[in-house]
Protein backbone atom coordinates (compact mmCIF):
# COMPACT_ATOMS: atom_id res chain seq x y z
CA UNK A 1 0.00 0.00 0.00
CA UNK A 2 2.66 2.76 0.77
CA UNK A 3 4.64 1.39 -2.28
CA UNK A 4 1.19 2.45 -4.24
CA UNK A 5 0.87 5.73 -2.63
CA UNK A 6 4.72 6.04 -3.28
CA UNK A 7 4.07 5.47 -6.88
CA UNK A 8 1.23 7.31 -7.29
CA UNK A 9 2.50 10.35 -5.40
CA UNK A 10 6.19 10.72 -7.19
CA UNK A 11 3.80 10.15 -11.02
CA UNK A 12 1.78 13.39 -9.84
CA UNK A 13 5.05 15.00 -8.44
CA UNK A 14 6.28 14.19 -12.26
CA UNK A 15 3.68 15.63 -13.95
CA UNK A 16 3.31 19.03 -11.83
CA UNK A 17 6.72 19.27 -12.40
CA UNK A 18 6.19 18.74 -16.03
CA UNK A 19 3.25 21.49 -16.23
CA UNK A 20 5.74 23.82 -14.79
CA UNK A 21 8.63 23.26 -17.08
CA UNK A 22 6.06 24.18 -19.85
CA UNK A 23 4.52 26.93 -18.31
CA UNK A 24 8.31 28.60 -17.51
CA UNK A 25 9.00 27.62 -21.56
CA UNK A 26 5.94 29.37 -22.28
CA UNK A 27 7.07 32.39 -20.61
CA UNK A 28 10.10 32.36 -22.14
CA UNK A 29 9.29 31.78 -25.41
CA UNK A 30 6.59 34.50 -25.66
CA UNK A 31 9.27 36.83 -24.30
CA UNK A 32 11.48 35.54 -26.78
CA UNK A 33 8.82 35.94 -29.41
CA UNK A 34 9.10 40.02 -30.24
CA UNK A 35 12.58 39.14 -31.16
CA UNK A 36 11.06 37.66 -34.08
CA UNK A 37 8.54 40.53 -35.53
CA UNK A 38 9.04 41.53 -38.88
CA UNK A 39 9.75 45.35 -38.32
CA UNK A 40 10.96 45.54 -34.62
CA UNK A 41 12.64 42.17 -34.08
CA UNK A 42 15.80 40.36 -35.21
CA UNK A 43 15.57 40.12 -39.66
CA UNK A 44 17.33 36.45 -39.25
CA UNK A 45 15.03 35.53 -36.26
CA UNK A 46 11.84 36.94 -39.18
CA UNK A 47 13.36 34.94 -41.89
CA UNK A 48 13.67 31.91 -39.90
CA UNK A 49 10.09 32.39 -38.95
CA UNK A 50 9.17 32.65 -42.34
CA UNK A 51 10.85 29.03 -42.92
CA UNK A 52 9.38 27.79 -40.29
CA UNK A 53 5.81 28.55 -41.82
CA UNK A 54 6.64 26.87 -45.13
CA UNK A 55 7.56 23.68 -42.98
CA UNK A 56 4.94 23.79 -40.79
CA UNK A 57 2.06 25.61 -42.49
CA UNK A 58 2.42 25.35 -46.37
CA UNK A 59 3.70 22.00 -46.49
CA UNK A 60 1.27 20.57 -44.63
CA UNK A 61 -2.03 22.18 -46.34
CA UNK A 62 -2.37 19.53 -48.67
CA UNK A 63 -2.23 16.42 -46.23
CA UNK A 64 -4.71 18.37 -43.80
CA UNK A 65 -6.81 19.52 -46.32
CA UNK A 66 -7.38 15.56 -47.84
CA UNK A 67 -7.66 14.75 -43.97
CA UNK A 68 -10.33 17.03 -43.33
CA UNK A 69 -12.25 15.77 -46.97
CA UNK A 70 -12.47 12.29 -45.97
CA UNK A 71 -13.60 13.78 -41.93
CA UNK A 72 -16.08 15.78 -43.91
CA UNK A 73 -17.29 13.10 -45.76
CA UNK A 74 -17.19 10.71 -43.07
CA UNK A 75 -19.17 12.90 -40.56
CA UNK A 76 -21.70 14.05 -43.53
CA UNK A 77 -22.84 10.22 -43.92
CA UNK A 78 -22.82 9.05 -40.36
CA UNK A 79 -24.96 12.36 -39.95
CA UNK A 80 -27.50 11.49 -42.60
CA UNK A 81 -27.62 7.48 -41.62
CA UNK A 82 -29.27 8.56 -38.38
CA UNK A 83 -31.15 12.22 -39.65
CA UNK A 84 -32.21 10.26 -42.47
CA UNK A 85 -34.71 8.66 -40.27
CA UNK A 86 -36.32 11.49 -39.18
CA UNK A 87 -36.20 12.96 -42.37
CA UNK A 88 -34.37 15.84 -41.73
CA UNK A 89 -31.14 14.98 -44.16
CA UNK A 90 -31.40 19.35 -44.08
CA UNK A 91 -29.86 19.00 -40.44
CA UNK A 92 -26.57 17.45 -42.11
CA UNK A 93 -25.34 20.79 -43.10
CA UNK A 94 -25.43 22.70 -40.13
CA UNK A 95 -23.82 19.53 -37.94
CA UNK A 96 -20.77 19.53 -40.66
CA UNK A 97 -20.35 22.89 -40.66
CA UNK A 98 -20.58 23.36 -37.08
CA UNK A 99 -18.88 20.08 -36.05
CA UNK A 100 -16.05 21.38 -37.73
CA UNK A 101 -15.34 24.91 -37.32
CA UNK A 102 -15.98 24.40 -33.61
CA UNK A 103 -14.52 20.95 -33.21
CA UNK A 104 -13.17 18.40 -35.69
CA UNK A 105 -11.47 21.30 -38.03
CA UNK A 106 -9.33 22.94 -34.90
CA UNK A 107 -8.31 19.20 -33.52
CA UNK A 108 -7.98 17.87 -36.67
CA UNK A 109 -5.43 20.27 -37.85
CA UNK A 110 -3.66 19.85 -34.04
CA UNK A 111 -3.72 16.11 -34.52
CA UNK A 112 -1.75 16.37 -38.05
CA UNK A 113 0.63 18.98 -37.19
CA UNK A 114 1.16 17.52 -33.96
CA UNK A 115 2.51 14.17 -35.84
CA UNK A 116 4.17 15.83 -38.41
CA UNK A 117 6.11 18.95 -37.13
CA UNK A 118 5.80 18.20 -33.51
CA UNK A 119 7.41 14.94 -34.04
CA UNK A 120 10.42 16.90 -36.48
CA UNK A 121 10.77 19.58 -33.50
CA UNK A 122 11.67 17.44 -31.24
CA UNK A 123 13.88 15.48 -33.30
CA UNK A 124 15.38 18.69 -34.55
CA UNK A 125 16.13 20.03 -31.11
CA UNK A 126 17.33 16.53 -29.49
CA UNK A 127 19.73 16.30 -32.37
CA UNK A 128 20.84 19.34 -31.69
CA UNK A 129 21.40 18.58 -28.03
CA UNK A 130 23.42 15.70 -28.82
CA UNK A 131 25.80 17.24 -31.47
CA UNK A 132 26.40 20.01 -29.39
CA UNK A 133 24.94 22.65 -31.17
CA UNK A 134 22.45 23.88 -28.39
CA UNK A 135 25.77 24.11 -26.22
CA UNK A 136 27.54 26.19 -28.92
CA UNK A 137 24.75 28.75 -29.49
CA UNK A 138 24.81 29.33 -25.67
CA UNK A 139 28.77 29.90 -25.83
CA UNK A 140 28.16 32.31 -28.64
CA UNK A 141 26.04 34.23 -26.52
CA UNK A 142 22.80 32.95 -28.26
CA UNK A 143 19.66 32.37 -26.28
CA UNK A 144 17.92 29.23 -27.83
CA UNK A 145 15.02 30.44 -26.61
CA UNK A 146 15.38 32.85 -29.19
CA UNK A 147 17.20 31.25 -31.47
CA UNK A 148 15.47 28.11 -31.81
CA UNK A 149 12.03 27.87 -30.46
CA UNK A 150 10.40 31.69 -31.53
CA UNK A 151 10.84 31.54 -34.82
CA UNK A 152 8.85 27.91 -34.44
CA UNK A 153 6.31 29.21 -32.01
CA UNK A 154 5.32 32.39 -34.10
CA UNK A 155 5.12 30.18 -37.18
CA UNK A 156 3.13 27.91 -35.71
CA UNK A 157 0.81 30.68 -33.65
CA UNK A 158 0.24 31.75 -37.57
CA UNK A 159 -0.21 29.39 -39.53
CA UNK A 160 -2.09 26.96 -37.40
CA UNK A 161 -4.76 28.91 -37.16
CA UNK A 162 -4.88 29.40 -40.87
CA UNK A 163 -4.55 25.59 -41.65
CA UNK A 164 -7.41 25.07 -39.26
CA UNK A 165 -9.47 27.38 -41.89
CA UNK A 166 -8.59 25.15 -44.72
CA UNK A 167 -9.16 22.01 -42.68
CA UNK A 168 -13.02 23.65 -41.78
CA UNK A 169 -13.20 24.27 -46.18
CA UNK A 170 -12.14 21.29 -46.79
CA UNK A 171 -14.41 19.42 -44.33
CA UNK A 172 -17.67 21.32 -45.11
CA UNK A 173 -16.80 21.44 -48.64
CA UNK A 174 -16.81 17.27 -48.36
CA UNK A 175 -20.18 17.55 -46.76
CA UNK A 176 -21.40 18.79 -50.16
CA UNK A 177 -20.10 16.44 -51.64
CA UNK A 178 -21.59 13.43 -50.37
CA UNK A 179 -25.18 16.23 -49.96
CA UNK A 180 -24.42 16.58 -53.89
CA UNK A 181 -24.52 12.64 -54.42
CA UNK A 182 -27.26 11.81 -52.14
CA UNK A 183 -29.58 14.73 -52.14
CA UNK A 184 -28.23 16.81 -55.82
CA UNK A 185 -27.92 19.41 -53.30
CA UNK A 186 -26.72 22.52 -55.54
CA UNK A 187 -23.23 23.82 -53.91
CA UNK A 188 -24.87 27.68 -53.58
CA UNK A 189 -27.52 26.35 -51.69
CA UNK A 190 -25.35 23.94 -49.42
CA UNK A 191 -23.04 27.08 -48.58
CA UNK A 192 -25.89 29.12 -47.65
CA UNK A 193 -27.46 26.59 -45.08
CA UNK A 194 -23.95 26.13 -43.91
CA UNK A 195 -23.57 30.06 -43.12
CA UNK A 196 -26.89 30.43 -41.84
CA UNK A 197 -25.59 27.88 -39.48
CA UNK A 198 -22.90 29.42 -37.79
CA UNK A 199 -22.66 32.76 -35.85
CA UNK A 200 -18.94 34.60 -35.56
CA UNK A 201 -18.61 33.07 -32.33
CA UNK A 202 -18.36 29.04 -33.53
CA UNK A 203 -15.23 30.46 -35.84
CA UNK A 204 -13.93 32.40 -32.88
CA UNK A 205 -13.99 29.54 -30.44
CA UNK A 206 -12.44 26.92 -32.71
CA UNK A 207 -9.50 29.65 -33.65
CA UNK A 208 -9.07 30.42 -30.57
CA UNK A 209 -8.41 26.55 -29.51
CA UNK A 210 -6.32 26.43 -32.81
CA UNK A 211 -3.99 29.10 -31.00
CA UNK A 212 -3.80 27.04 -28.36
CA UNK A 213 -3.25 24.24 -29.87
CA UNK A 214 -0.59 25.87 -32.06
CA UNK A 215 1.48 26.93 -28.67
CA UNK A 216 1.12 23.46 -26.86
CA UNK A 217 2.32 21.39 -29.98
CA UNK A 218 5.57 23.43 -29.90
CA UNK A 219 6.35 24.10 -26.43
CA UNK A 220 6.20 19.96 -25.63
CA UNK A 221 8.04 19.39 -29.01
CA UNK A 222 10.91 21.90 -27.98
CA UNK A 223 10.41 20.81 -24.35
CA UNK A 224 10.96 17.12 -25.05
CA UNK A 225 13.96 17.89 -27.68
CA UNK A 226 15.63 20.02 -24.83
CA UNK A 227 15.46 16.90 -22.48
CA UNK A 228 17.32 15.04 -24.71
CA UNK A 229 20.32 13.72 -23.02
CA UNK A 230 23.08 10.95 -24.40
CA UNK A 231 22.83 9.27 -27.68
CA UNK A 232 21.04 9.02 -30.52
CA UNK A 233 18.27 6.67 -29.23
CA UNK A 234 17.27 9.29 -26.65
CA UNK A 235 16.19 11.44 -30.08
CA UNK A 236 14.15 9.03 -31.12
CA UNK A 237 12.30 8.73 -27.64
CA UNK A 238 11.81 12.04 -27.07
CA UNK A 239 10.01 11.69 -30.93
CA UNK A 240 7.79 9.84 -29.62
CA UNK A 241 6.83 11.49 -26.42
CA UNK A 242 6.75 14.86 -27.76
CA UNK A 243 3.73 13.03 -30.33
CA UNK A 244 1.90 11.04 -27.58
CA UNK A 245 2.45 13.90 -24.63
CA UNK A 246 1.37 17.02 -27.14
CA UNK A 247 -1.74 14.88 -29.13
CA UNK A 248 -3.17 14.29 -25.29
CA UNK A 249 -2.46 18.14 -24.21
CA UNK A 250 -4.08 19.08 -27.14
CA UNK A 251 -7.32 16.91 -26.27
CA UNK A 252 -6.84 17.87 -22.62
CA UNK A 253 -7.25 21.62 -23.90
CA UNK A 254 -10.03 20.86 -26.00
CA UNK A 255 -11.65 19.59 -23.53
CA UNK A 256 -11.00 22.86 -21.11
CA UNK A 257 -11.94 25.20 -23.49
CA UNK A 258 -14.87 23.26 -25.25
CA UNK A 259 -15.96 23.81 -21.28
CA UNK A 260 -15.50 26.95 -20.65
CA UNK A 261 -17.11 27.80 -24.58
CA UNK A 262 -20.60 25.93 -23.42
CA UNK A 263 -20.76 27.51 -20.01
CA UNK A 264 -19.96 31.17 -21.33
CA UNK A 265 -22.18 30.69 -23.92
CA UNK A 266 -25.11 29.02 -22.62
CA UNK A 267 -27.02 32.24 -21.50
CA UNK B 1 47.50 38.23 -13.84
CA UNK B 2 44.89 35.10 -14.15
CA UNK B 3 42.73 35.47 -16.56
CA UNK B 4 40.55 32.17 -15.46
CA UNK B 5 40.47 31.33 -12.04
CA UNK B 6 38.75 28.63 -10.56
CA UNK B 7 38.29 28.62 -6.75
CA UNK B 8 36.94 25.50 -4.95
CA UNK B 9 34.88 24.05 -7.24
CA UNK B 10 32.41 21.55 -6.73
CA UNK B 11 30.37 20.04 -8.63
CA UNK B 12 27.71 17.10 -8.03
CA UNK B 13 25.24 15.34 -10.26
CA UNK B 14 22.36 13.49 -8.33
CA UNK B 15 24.31 13.84 -5.09
CA UNK B 16 27.84 11.72 -6.74
CA UNK B 17 30.60 14.17 -6.13
CA UNK B 18 32.33 14.65 -10.04
CA UNK B 19 34.66 17.92 -9.11
CA UNK B 20 36.07 18.36 -5.58
CA UNK B 21 36.99 21.26 -4.67
CA UNK B 22 39.27 22.50 -7.38
CA UNK B 23 41.24 25.21 -7.97
CA UNK B 24 42.88 26.62 -10.80
CA UNK B 25 44.54 30.02 -12.41
CA UNK B 26 45.36 30.42 -16.37
CA UNK B 27 47.36 33.25 -17.28
CA UNK B 28 46.90 35.46 -19.71
CA UNK B 29 48.58 34.36 -22.82
CA UNK B 30 49.17 30.79 -21.63
CA UNK B 31 48.45 27.77 -22.87
CA UNK B 32 46.73 25.03 -20.25
CA UNK B 33 45.75 21.79 -21.05
CA UNK B 34 43.59 19.94 -19.15
CA UNK B 35 44.27 16.52 -19.07
CA UNK B 36 42.96 13.12 -16.88
CA UNK B 37 41.40 9.66 -17.98
CA UNK B 38 37.66 9.21 -18.71
CA UNK B 39 35.28 9.77 -15.85
CA UNK B 40 37.84 12.26 -14.46
CA UNK B 41 35.73 14.91 -14.60
CA UNK B 42 36.91 17.27 -17.60
CA UNK B 43 34.34 17.73 -19.32
CA UNK B 44 32.11 18.79 -16.31
CA UNK B 45 35.12 21.68 -15.30
CA UNK B 46 34.65 22.59 -19.18
CA UNK B 47 31.07 22.96 -18.75
CA UNK B 48 31.40 25.22 -15.50
CA UNK B 49 34.34 27.34 -17.29
CA UNK B 50 31.48 28.12 -20.25
CA UNK B 51 28.78 28.97 -17.78
CA UNK B 52 27.10 25.74 -19.09
CA UNK B 53 26.48 24.71 -15.73
CA UNK B 54 26.08 26.21 -12.38
CA UNK B 55 28.20 24.35 -9.47
CA UNK B 56 27.24 23.32 -6.16
CA UNK B 57 29.83 25.58 -4.79
CA UNK B 58 33.19 27.46 -5.40
CA UNK B 59 33.19 30.21 -7.90
CA UNK B 60 35.08 30.85 -11.80
CA UNK B 61 36.26 34.30 -12.32
CA UNK B 62 36.87 34.69 -16.07
CA UNK B 63 38.29 38.13 -16.48
CA UNK B 64 37.52 39.05 -13.13
CA UNK B 65 33.74 38.62 -13.31
CA UNK B 66 32.85 35.12 -11.68
CA UNK B 67 30.38 33.48 -13.87
CA UNK B 68 28.50 31.26 -11.77
CA UNK B 69 26.83 34.29 -10.15
CA UNK B 70 26.55 37.02 -12.97
CA UNK B 71 23.55 37.96 -15.11
CA UNK B 72 22.79 36.83 -17.89
CA UNK B 73 23.52 39.79 -20.09
CA UNK B 74 26.92 39.55 -18.15
CA UNK B 75 27.54 36.24 -19.23
CA UNK B 76 27.11 36.91 -22.71
CA UNK B 77 29.52 39.68 -22.10
CA UNK B 78 32.35 37.21 -21.30
CA UNK B 79 31.24 34.78 -23.38
CA UNK B 80 31.39 36.72 -26.63
CA UNK B 81 35.62 36.94 -25.25
CA UNK B 82 35.46 33.33 -25.43
CA UNK B 83 35.71 31.27 -28.39
CA UNK B 84 35.05 27.31 -28.49
CA UNK B 85 35.65 24.67 -30.34
CA UNK B 86 34.00 21.60 -29.38
CA UNK B 87 34.70 17.61 -29.31
CA UNK B 88 31.68 16.97 -32.39
CA UNK B 89 32.30 20.34 -33.91
CA UNK B 90 29.20 21.47 -33.79
CA UNK B 91 28.79 23.23 -36.90
CA UNK B 92 24.83 23.94 -37.69
CA UNK B 93 24.21 21.53 -40.10
CA UNK B 94 21.60 24.48 -42.23
CA UNK B 95 24.45 26.51 -43.01
CA UNK B 96 27.82 27.07 -44.94
CA UNK B 97 30.86 26.81 -43.66
CA UNK B 98 31.28 30.77 -44.03
CA UNK B 99 27.70 31.31 -42.90
CA UNK B 100 28.65 29.51 -39.40
CA UNK B 101 31.34 31.69 -39.07
CA UNK B 102 29.73 35.05 -40.01
CA UNK B 103 26.60 33.87 -37.87
CA UNK B 104 28.25 35.64 -34.54
CA UNK B 105 29.66 38.78 -36.50
CA UNK B 106 26.37 39.44 -38.11
CA UNK B 107 24.10 38.93 -34.82
CA UNK B 108 26.82 40.80 -32.21
CA UNK B 109 28.65 43.40 -34.19
CA UNK B 110 27.73 46.13 -36.34
CA UNK B 111 30.01 44.71 -39.11
CA UNK B 112 28.80 46.19 -42.89
CA UNK B 113 28.49 42.69 -44.63
CA UNK B 114 31.14 43.55 -46.96
CA UNK B 115 34.30 43.82 -44.19
CA UNK B 116 31.79 40.03 -42.35
CA UNK B 117 32.92 38.89 -45.98
CA UNK B 118 36.69 40.22 -45.38
CA UNK B 119 36.63 39.00 -41.85
CA UNK B 120 35.47 35.31 -42.67
CA UNK B 121 37.76 35.07 -45.45
CA UNK B 122 40.02 35.83 -43.16
CA UNK B 123 39.46 33.50 -40.39
CA UNK B 124 38.77 30.57 -42.70
CA UNK B 125 42.19 31.24 -44.59
CA UNK B 126 43.94 31.29 -41.07
CA UNK B 127 42.76 27.64 -40.50
CA UNK B 128 43.43 26.60 -43.83
CA UNK B 129 39.71 26.35 -45.63
CA UNK B 130 39.98 29.32 -47.53
CA UNK B 131 38.17 27.68 -50.65
CA UNK B 132 35.76 25.48 -48.71
CA UNK B 133 33.37 28.31 -47.37
CA UNK B 134 30.41 27.55 -49.62
CA UNK B 135 30.40 23.91 -48.50
CA UNK B 136 28.59 22.61 -45.87
CA UNK B 137 29.26 20.97 -42.92
CA UNK B 138 28.25 17.30 -44.59
CA UNK B 139 30.75 17.93 -47.19
CA UNK B 140 33.43 18.54 -45.23
CA UNK B 141 35.98 15.57 -43.89
CA UNK B 142 36.63 15.07 -40.04
CA UNK B 143 39.64 17.41 -39.63
CA UNK B 144 38.15 20.25 -42.00
CA UNK B 145 34.79 20.23 -39.43
CA UNK B 146 37.14 20.66 -36.75
CA UNK B 147 39.48 23.71 -38.16
CA UNK B 148 36.25 24.87 -39.41
CA UNK B 149 34.84 25.03 -36.08
CA UNK B 150 37.92 26.87 -34.59
CA UNK B 151 37.45 29.46 -37.79
CA UNK B 152 33.66 29.66 -36.19
CA UNK B 153 35.64 30.21 -32.49
CA UNK B 154 38.02 32.60 -33.85
CA UNK B 155 35.04 35.07 -35.51
CA UNK B 156 35.03 37.85 -32.66
CA UNK B 157 38.68 37.71 -31.77
CA UNK B 158 38.04 36.18 -28.60
CA UNK B 159 40.84 36.27 -25.92
CA UNK B 160 40.32 32.92 -24.75
CA UNK B 161 39.74 30.31 -27.44
CA UNK B 162 38.80 26.94 -25.24
CA UNK B 163 39.06 23.68 -27.04
CA UNK B 164 37.21 19.65 -26.30
CA UNK B 165 39.04 17.39 -27.23
CA UNK B 166 40.50 18.52 -30.15
CA UNK B 167 42.40 14.79 -31.63
CA UNK B 168 39.20 12.75 -30.95
CA UNK B 169 38.37 10.90 -33.90
CA UNK B 170 41.19 12.09 -35.86
CA UNK B 171 43.78 10.19 -37.61
CA UNK B 172 47.31 11.28 -36.52
CA UNK B 173 48.27 13.47 -39.63
CA UNK B 174 45.69 15.57 -38.98
CA UNK B 175 45.57 14.90 -35.48
CA UNK B 176 49.04 16.67 -35.23
CA UNK B 177 48.15 19.64 -37.97
CA UNK B 178 45.54 19.99 -35.16
CA UNK B 179 47.89 20.66 -32.83
CA UNK B 180 50.02 22.80 -34.88
CA UNK B 181 47.65 25.11 -35.69
CA UNK B 182 46.81 25.72 -32.61
CA UNK B 183 50.45 26.69 -31.66
CA UNK B 184 50.11 28.75 -34.87
CA UNK B 185 46.65 30.38 -33.50
CA UNK B 186 48.34 30.97 -30.34
CA UNK B 187 51.59 32.91 -31.41
CA UNK B 188 49.77 35.25 -34.57
CA UNK B 189 47.01 35.66 -32.15
CA UNK B 190 48.38 35.79 -28.42
CA UNK B 191 45.40 34.53 -26.68
CA UNK B 192 44.99 32.42 -23.68
CA UNK B 193 44.34 28.63 -24.66
CA UNK B 194 42.90 26.01 -22.60
CA UNK B 195 42.62 22.68 -23.94
CA UNK B 196 40.56 19.63 -22.66
CA UNK B 197 41.99 16.12 -23.82
CA UNK B 198 42.72 12.50 -22.94
CA UNK B 199 45.71 12.42 -25.63
CA UNK B 200 49.47 12.83 -24.23
CA UNK B 201 51.09 13.24 -27.29
CA UNK B 202 48.82 16.26 -28.48
CA UNK B 203 49.36 17.45 -24.53
CA UNK B 204 52.69 17.51 -24.47
CA UNK B 205 52.76 19.36 -28.00
CA UNK B 206 50.79 22.07 -27.55
CA UNK B 207 50.99 22.76 -23.27
CA UNK B 208 53.00 25.60 -21.32
CA UNK B 209 51.26 24.11 -18.64
CA UNK B 210 49.11 20.85 -17.61
CA UNK B 211 46.57 20.23 -14.92
CA UNK B 212 46.43 16.25 -14.47
CA UNK B 213 42.76 15.77 -13.77
CA UNK B 214 41.99 12.28 -11.30
CA UNK B 215 38.64 11.32 -9.63
CA UNK B 216 37.54 15.16 -9.62
CA UNK B 217 41.02 16.40 -8.67
CA UNK B 218 43.70 18.13 -9.53
CA UNK B 219 46.95 15.78 -8.95
CA UNK B 220 49.26 17.70 -10.50
CA UNK B 221 49.26 21.32 -12.00
CA UNK B 222 53.03 22.35 -13.85
CA UNK B 223 55.05 22.84 -16.25
CA UNK B 224 55.76 19.69 -18.80
CA UNK B 225 58.81 19.08 -16.93
CA UNK B 226 57.14 18.90 -13.92
CA UNK B 227 54.47 16.50 -14.86
CA UNK B 228 56.68 14.22 -16.85
CA UNK B 229 58.59 14.09 -13.46
CA UNK B 230 55.97 13.25 -11.05
CA UNK B 231 56.13 10.60 -9.35
CA UNK B 232 52.22 10.11 -8.40
CA UNK B 233 51.48 7.20 -8.80
CA UNK B 234 48.28 7.77 -10.78
CA UNK B 235 50.53 10.30 -13.30
CA UNK B 236 52.91 7.35 -13.85
CA UNK B 237 49.99 5.02 -14.38
CA UNK B 238 48.30 7.31 -17.28
CA UNK B 239 51.84 8.57 -18.54
CA UNK B 240 53.14 5.09 -18.69
CA UNK B 241 49.84 3.75 -19.93
CA UNK B 242 49.03 1.04 -17.52
CA UNK B 243 45.97 -0.78 -17.59
CA UNK B 244 43.42 -0.46 -14.32
CA UNK B 245 42.08 -4.11 -14.60
CA UNK B 246 44.58 -6.89 -15.66
CA UNK B 247 43.30 -9.56 -13.56
CA UNK B 248 39.85 -9.75 -15.46
CA UNK B 249 41.27 -9.63 -18.74
CA UNK B 250 43.98 -12.10 -17.67
CA UNK B 251 40.73 -13.89 -16.71
CA UNK B 252 38.43 -13.77 -19.69
CA UNK B 253 41.40 -14.60 -21.87
CA UNK B 254 41.72 -17.90 -20.23
CA UNK B 255 38.24 -18.60 -20.63
CA UNK B 256 38.67 -18.12 -24.43
CA UNK B 257 42.31 -20.44 -24.55
CA UNK B 258 39.91 -23.02 -22.91
CA UNK B 259 36.92 -22.39 -25.41
CA UNK B 260 39.32 -22.89 -28.09
CA UNK B 261 40.51 -25.93 -27.07
CA UNK B 262 37.33 -27.51 -26.18
CA UNK B 263 35.92 -30.53 -28.19
CA UNK B 264 33.13 -28.62 -29.64
CA UNK B 265 35.67 -26.31 -31.53
CA UNK B 266 38.27 -28.53 -32.33
CA UNK B 267 36.32 -31.20 -33.94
Amino acid sequence: MANFTENVGRATLNRLDYVGNLSLGLWAAVRALRTTLPLSGNRYRWRASIVQMLQIGVDATPMVGLMAMCSGFILAMQGASELRRFSAMSLVIPLVAIGFTREIGPLLTAIAVSGRSGSAISAEIGTMMVTEEIDTLKVMAFDPMEFVVAPKLLAALITIPCLTVVCNLCGIFAGWIFMFFSTHLGLKLYLREALDSLVLRDVVSGLIKSIAFATIIVLVGCLEGFSVRGGPEAVGRSTTAGVVKSTFLVIVADMFFTAIFYFTGKH
Amino acid sequence: MSIISVRDLVVEYGGRRVLDGLNLEVEAGETMVLLGGSGAGKSSLLRNLLGLERPQSGSVEIKGIDITRCARTELNRIRRSIGVSFQSAALFNSLSVEENVALALREHTSLAPSIIELDVWLKLASVGLANCGKLYPQELSGGMRKRASVARALALDPEILVFDEPSAGLDPIVAAELDELILLLKRVFQMTIVVVTHELASAFRIADRIAMLYEGSFLAIGTKAEITASQNPHIRQFLDRVPDMVEPTQVLGSFFEKYLRSPEVTR
